[in-house]
């Protein structure tokens, strides 16, 4: 019983950020254009040299996929922070790290899907080759919901801030480190035709990490954020 | 007398024998609450029990905000303890949260969701009651704005729609920050006589309100926090 | 009777009391070891082989790359203590500690790229460890930056705790991380820090330089933590008699 109410708990806080994200359609595609925009930038600054944009493609894309994550991270908890219902969520009578959760699974559904759908594309402007593409597209599904996982602690305590996003990106960047070296070199092994088993299980750990102990910090951050 | 005993057997607190506390009661010792290095209050004491409202008066920065968000379990005290059933309310968690509800002075409704999304949500957040959005729309006074977005009801609307919250969730405890903002005298006299039937059912309420409150028919608790 | 033990320890105005006393001691111990560690270290110590003198950098460098990471884990240590038990003076210890944390970090990376240029030849190499030790600048950076913007003293004071805590847990993984960049990008110019055997010599003015390292770090961080607490307990009765009684 207790169970059924917080799965319909779970279920209806996604539904509603998606139809939230649905009633903003334009703002949705902000992070995506950013992420295309940069990563086209690139090319331009460096020179169009296939064998150039084929060694530093990877670096660039991962880092352009850091950035778009980082400016759509705000809109986690800000909206639900101003109008308060983040309040609500902590006065819950569910877990909050469960609320949190469900939180950051619409927040991936609406700004890391989209990434990952059109990094294929970006693949193919940067010369990588084929098997390039397709590791970037699987250390992109593996690595987007870390992104949005440790970011969302982040968030949560600069969420009472005035001016967040500054430091947000001090907090954030550093504790993305692990991911972009591994998600990076995943893909220059793959497309120097080596095995990236190991690169990969090293990303899904990041992310079983990610998800079991990061709902929990978020929780602890938005109580204190809001006391 | 008989309210109070239905609520204990719907109780899920077990910790608590029933025989140690007699009746279900929030009991607050020895409360302090420091801001900015100033001294809001101190030693503050009380015990609320089922069919009492307690009314906090006291002139602007007298801290009747930060004593609810105290009840609530947002704040800490910096000293004392508030105890539902004789538990700490910070030890009891979700727990405590089963039997309250909250409306802040930000409304907590999202204004991109319909009035009937809202309330939706506001009842897989808590424990379900048996009034359902709808109903709980027409003890406000909002019906036939049930799929109205809230963004555009007025002010005075969007206030009778948080506290429409308070209805559609089986909560015991109401703890209510300036319910009367922006509601005419007729949106006024609605919810006063919501939250008398509130208590005529047993149910407990924490009010601050700039307003007198009009509440014939229920023991009131005054506390003035300037004094 | 652990928890009777934390709260009596945690008392602000017994910890200020014992604090204070145990400072100059702290200190003068400071004192001495850094004397005699740079004594042994600078005057004592043969030149290396290979190296020449500028190896006696490590003398700085090393005890203060121990201390960055040594800070870190006292920081995540008191945080988590201040998390769970609500006890004020471990909140206060993380705060305390994060600006000498960054210090020590700091000199490290300045040392580690003063003793990199005779060595490479160049100023800034992205050998591991100097990567790493960048990283956990920005952490304790992160840190101080976040601690400065939240206004109300207790809120900030459990969010640094958090982070911290967050921090430490990604510390290794940041660490092993980067050990692996480095192997995968790095050409093969770059020695270790690490020698496989240091000679005894040169082992006690490191071990010496260590201790000093660690007192001076204990003895600030009493100081910063006992103005934190003035300004925190500005209200409580025990700071007016402290202010009466002088």
């Amino acid at each position: 019983m207790k169970c059924d109410s917080l799965t319909r708990a779970f279920t209806l806080l996604i539904r509603r950020d998606l139809i939230l994200a649905m009633r903003h359609r334009a703002e949705m595609a902000n992070p995506l254009l950013f992420f295309i925009l940069v990563t086209s930038l690139f090319p331009l600054g460096i020179g169009a040299n296939p064998n150039l944009l084929q060694a530093v493609g990877p670096g660039i894309i991962w880092v352009a996929a850091l950035l778009a994550a980082l400016l759509s991270l705000d809109s986690v908890f800000r909206s639900d922070f101003e109008d308060g219902t983040l309040e609500q969520y902590l006065l819950s009578s569910h877990p909050v790290s469960v609320l949190v959760l469900a939180k950051v699974l619409a927040h991936w559904l609406i700004t890391g899907l989209p990434l990952l759908l059109v990094s294929p594309l970006l693949g193919v402007l940067l010369d990588l080759p084929a098997a390039g593409i397709k590791v970037l597209f699987v250390t992109l599904l593996l690595g987007t919901p870390v992104l949005s996982l440790i970011g969302s602690v982040c968030v949560a305590l600069t969420v009472g801030l005035r001016k967040g996003g500054m430091i947000l990106s001090l907090l954030v960047l550093p504790l993305y480190v692990p991911l972009l070296i591994f998600a990076s070199s995943a893909v220059d092994t793959a497309a120097a035709g080596l095995p990236v088993t190991a690169h990969l299980s090293l990303i899904a750990a990041l992310l079983v990490l990610a998800l079991s102990l990061s709902p929990f910090a978020t929780a602890a951050a938005l109580r204190v954020s809001l006391s | 007398m008989r309210a109070i005993v239905i609520h204990l057997n719907g109780s899920r607190t077990p910790q608590v024998p029933v025989t140690q506390t007699q009746s279900c009661c929030l009991m607050a010792a020895g409360l302090e609450c420091v801001r900015d290095d100033r001294v809001l209050f101190s030693d503050l004491a009380f015990r609320l029990e089922p069919g009492q409202a307690l009314l906090l008066e006291g002139r602007n920065g007298s801290g009747k905000t930060s004593l609810l968000r105290i009840l609530c379990g947002i704040r800490y005290p910096d000293a004392g303890t508030v105890s539902w059933n004789g538990s700490d309310i910070q030890r009891l968690g979700a727990d405590y949260y089963q039997h309250t509800a909250y409306v802040g002075h930000r409304d907590g409704n999202k204004l991109d969701l319909t009035a009937q999304e809202n309330l939706a949500m506001a009842r897989a957040l808590g424990r379900p009651g048996k009034v359902m959005p709808p109903a709980a729309l027409e003890k406000v006074d909002l019906y036939g704005y049930e799929d109205v977005l809230t963004r555009n009801l007025s002010a005075g609307q969007q206030r009778r729609l948080a506290l429409a919250r308070l209805l559609v969730t089986d909560a015991t405890l109401w703890i209510l920050d300036e319910p009367f903002t922006s509601l005419d005298v007729h949106g006024i006299r609605i919810v006063e006589e919501l939250l008398e039937a509130h208590t005529q059912a047993g149910g407990m309420l924490a009010v601050t309100s700039h307003h007198a409150v009009n509440l014939d028919r229920t023991t009131v608790q005054r506390i003035n926090l300037s004094a | 009777m652990f928890n009777n033990f934390f709260h009596k320890m945690a008392s602000p105005k017994y910890f200020y009391r014992i604090a204070g006393s145990l400072i100059p001691w702290l200190a003068g111990a400071c004192l001495l070891f850094t004397l005699a560690g740079l004594y042994y270290g600078l005057y004592l110590a043969p030149p290396d082989y290979q190296q020449g003198e500028s190896y006696r950098i490590m003398f700085i460098h090393v005890p203060a790359a121990w201390m960055s990471m040594f800070v870190y884990v006292v920081m995540a240590g008191a945080g988590a203590i201040g998390l769970v038990w609500r006890i004020k003076l471990a909140e206060i210890m993380v705060i305390s500690s994060a600006p000498i944390g960054a210090s020590f970090t700091f000199l490290a990376l300045v040392s580690g790229s003063l003793w990199g240029k005779p060595m490479w030849g160049a100023w800034w190499v992205w050998d591991a460890r100097l990567t790493a030790e960048l990283i956990l600048l920005f952490l304790y950076l992160g840190i101080i930056a976040l601690h400065g913007a939240i206004e109300d003293r207790r809120t900030a004071a459990r969010a640094v705790a958090i982070l911290t805590l967050v921090g430490v847990i990604n510390i290794p993984i940041i660490h092993f991380s980067v050990e692996w960049w480095n192997t995968l990008h790095q050409g093969p110019t770059v020695t270790r820090f690490d020698k496989p055997a240091i000679h005894i010599s040169m082992l006690i003015p490191l071990l010496l330089m260590a201790v000093a390292f660690k007192l001076y770090y204990a003895f600030v961080v009493l100081m910063r933590a006992r103005c934190e607490l003035l300004e925190r307990e500005s209200n409580a009765g025990w700071v007016r008699e402290l202010v009466e009684s002088k």
